[in-house]
């Protein structure tokens, strides 16, 4: 059904190589996220399955077939914008509708599939606004209902949720990823916010300066990064980098340890170090301590652990749970 | 602004400028519907007496009167008609990227900037005289008999070279309005299998309608007193088959030297004026408010 294949994909605007090469399997019905920093190609890698670009060089297979030279919509696949592209003077309805009508679908059926896609939705109530008289999550969900009508081999995110706010963006998450179990649809996502990828994805793509750093599930890469860019972008707060003697000590150029995973103490441990900041989430604190010797490491203490600023800690790092990475930044295992 | 001191005092401030503004819109209307009223000859100077209504049935009864009439409606029209389409056409090629795009806007607005007379006897002399003009020489070229434009369909000749005049008008503003055309949609469109014509026809088209809109309104408050082009062209003729209403009115007061008839064509000018004014905001209004 909604299996995507990247050969040696390659995007060149001009001098610049956004993505010099890339290969990429995506399994039917998965839940694929692309994560990485802006500017790291992963939209244009979106937009080049989309055939909103065309590839400079390789080829992208959709279903078992060649559709590196078709055009958008003979794909087979449905996209949903950043700023939800919804058309302004038309309806909800006549939103949805719209490729439908575009397909030359009856019109019985589409009011069907259009009043399916509304309840799937929450959106039965609002079907004759105009999407401006929606709220965010509404024309998002709008968008969401536009991408779902053409029953589409797989569906393409494009960062959805980042106009929305905090509280709102995390009630989409559920929603979103609830929909992924109703359709079993192959789904691509596009977002440079981790919290996002780790809780929504089946298989994660990293990417960064248009190269792909790892694939894999959420917990394989947050508990076996290939390198230092993946182990320091996947997880919150970020993972603490020691290099020098301490590293050396472990036989590594640079060991990491995630603030989760370091114990702390107020008597003994490996390392010393003052309090900087503590950050009071309730259930966590985050603390910034200026470790003596090695510079500023996070941790993340229980909410009971009762520190301020300035008091002195002793920090012990879990060995099991270190990361070691040779002078190439690559994982030693 | 909210305190009632600060609206008072604010009202205090324009009041000059307010009370400047309606004398000068006063004064004229008064005087020239009290010389509607007059029989006033140029001619007869120190003979003006009351003459009630007579100065108007005079101008309605006229029979260039309803020719005048349907003349300034058939420019309106056939000049937004072209304007209006021509724009959207040539909107939709200059918003494509080419080579010299800036060169080619500017030549695009180029004759918006000439001033009427001129751009009228350019047309006139060089391209439909019938003797020297390019459309004869282009006619003679195919081997046609060269067509006197101007003289054979005078109201035609008038609607064209007025619409080259503000076919430029259009295009500026309708560009500016699909440039404003979100670039996610259209690609959402695409995505939703919309064809070209299709994303014309539901996307471009919608989006457009407020400028459109916007070109109407200004257009129709100028095309209602086209002059320049008809007096250095056909003079209103032949006969009258190219004078309309401010044409009509002009041949009243300054080439029949009668001022009070000419007044009374001026009173009926604004109430026709208006009438299409308010059928235009009944038809149009709608757009804007959304």
């Amino acid at each position: 059904m909604g299996s995507i294949t990247l050969k040696n994909v390659s995007k060149v605007f001009g001098a610049h190589a956004v993505i010099p090469s890339i290969d990429l399997d995506i399994n039917d019905g998965e839940f694929v996220v692309f994560v990485g920093p802006s500017g790291c190609g992963k939209s244009t890698l979106l937009r080049l399955i989309a055939g909103l670009e065309d590839v400079s060089d390789g080829a992208i297979v959709i279903d078992g077939k060649n559709a590196t030279e078709l055009p958008p919509a003979k794909r087979g696949l449905s996209m949903v914008f950043q700023s939800y592209a919804l058309y302004p003077h038309m309806s909800v309805r006549a939103n949805i509708a719209f490729p439908l009508k575009m397909a030359g679908e009856d019109k019985a059926v589409i009011d069907k599939k259009v009043a399916d896609a509304a309840r799937v939705l929450n959106l039965t109530d609002y079907l004759d606004r105009k999407p401006r008289q929606l709220s965010g999550g509404q024309r998002q969900r709008v968008a969401i209902g536009r991408a779902i009508v053409r029953q589409p081999e797989a569906f393409l995110f494009d960062e959805p949720l980042s106009n929305l706010d905090a509280a709102l963006r995390v009630n989409m998450r559920l929603e979103i990823s609830q929909l992924h179990q109703q359709l079993k649809t192959t789904m691509i996502y596009v977002t440079h916010d981790q919290v996002e990828a780790m809780t929504m994805a089946d298989k994660i793509v990293v990417l960064n300066r248009g190269r792909i750093e790892q694939v894999g599930s959420p917990l394989d890469l947050y508990h076996r990064p290939d390198n230092l860019f993946v182990a320091g972008f996947i997880g919150s707060p970020k993972m603490n980098f020691i290099s020098g003697s301490q590293a050396a000590g472990h036989q590594a150029h640079t060991i990491g340890i995630r603030p989760e995973h370091l114990v702390l103490s107020k008597d003994h441990g490996t390392w010393q170090g003052t309090v900087g900041v503590a950050e009071h989430l309730g259930s966590d604190t985050f603390l910034h301590v200026n470790a003596d010797a090695i510079g500023t490491l996070t941790a993340r203490v229980s909410g009971d652990f009762a520190v301020t600023h300035g008091d002195r800690v002793f920090l012990t790092p879990d060995p099991q749970r270190l990361h070691k990475f040779d002078e190439k930044g690559l994982a030693i295992r | 602004m909210a305190t009632l001191h600060t609206r008072s005092a604010a009202r205090l401030m324009i009041a000059p400028s307010v009370l400047l503004l309606l004398a000068w819109m006063i004064v004229p209307l008064a005087l020239t519907i009290y010389f509607s009223l007059l029989r006033y000859n140029l001619l007869m100077p120190g003979m003006e007496e009351f003459a009630g209504l007579t100065n108007y049935t005079y101008f309605l009864t006229d029979p260039a009167f309803f020719q005048a009439v349907f003349n300034t409606l058939a420019i309106v029209l056939g000049v937004l008609f072209i304007t209006v389409v021509g724009g959207i056409g040539l909107a939709l090629l200059l918003d494509q990227p080419m080579f010299g795009q800036g060169i080619v806007r500017i030549l695009v607005i180029a004759p918006f900037l000439i001033m009427p007379t001129v751009a009228a006897l350019v047309w006139k002399n060089m391209f439909m005289n019938p003797v020297n003009g390019l459309f004869a020489w282009l006619a003679k070229l195919v081997g046609l008999q060269p067509f006197d434009f101007l003289a054979n369909a005078p109201l035609f000749s008038i609607i064209l070279i007025v619409a080259w005049q503000w076919l430029p008008f259009a295009t500026l503003i309708l560009l500016t309005a699909l440039q404003s055309l979100d670039e996610e949609q259209k690609e959402a469109a695409q995505m939703d299998g919309a064809g070209a014509w299709s994303r014309f026809i539901y996307l471009v088209l919608p989006h457009l309608s407020r400028a459109i809109t916007v070109v109407i309104l200004i257009q129709t408050i100028f095309l209602l007193s086209v002059f320049a082009e008809i007096l250095v062209t056909t003079n209103g003729g032949p006969g009258t088959q190219s004078t309309n209403l401010t044409f009509l009115v002009y041949a009243q007061a300054l080439l029949q030297f009668d001022v009070g008839g000419a007044s009374a064509g001026g009173i009926i000018a604004v109430i026709l004026a208006n009438i299409v004014a308010f059928f235009l905001m009944r038809m149009i209004g709608k757009t804007l408010e959304a």
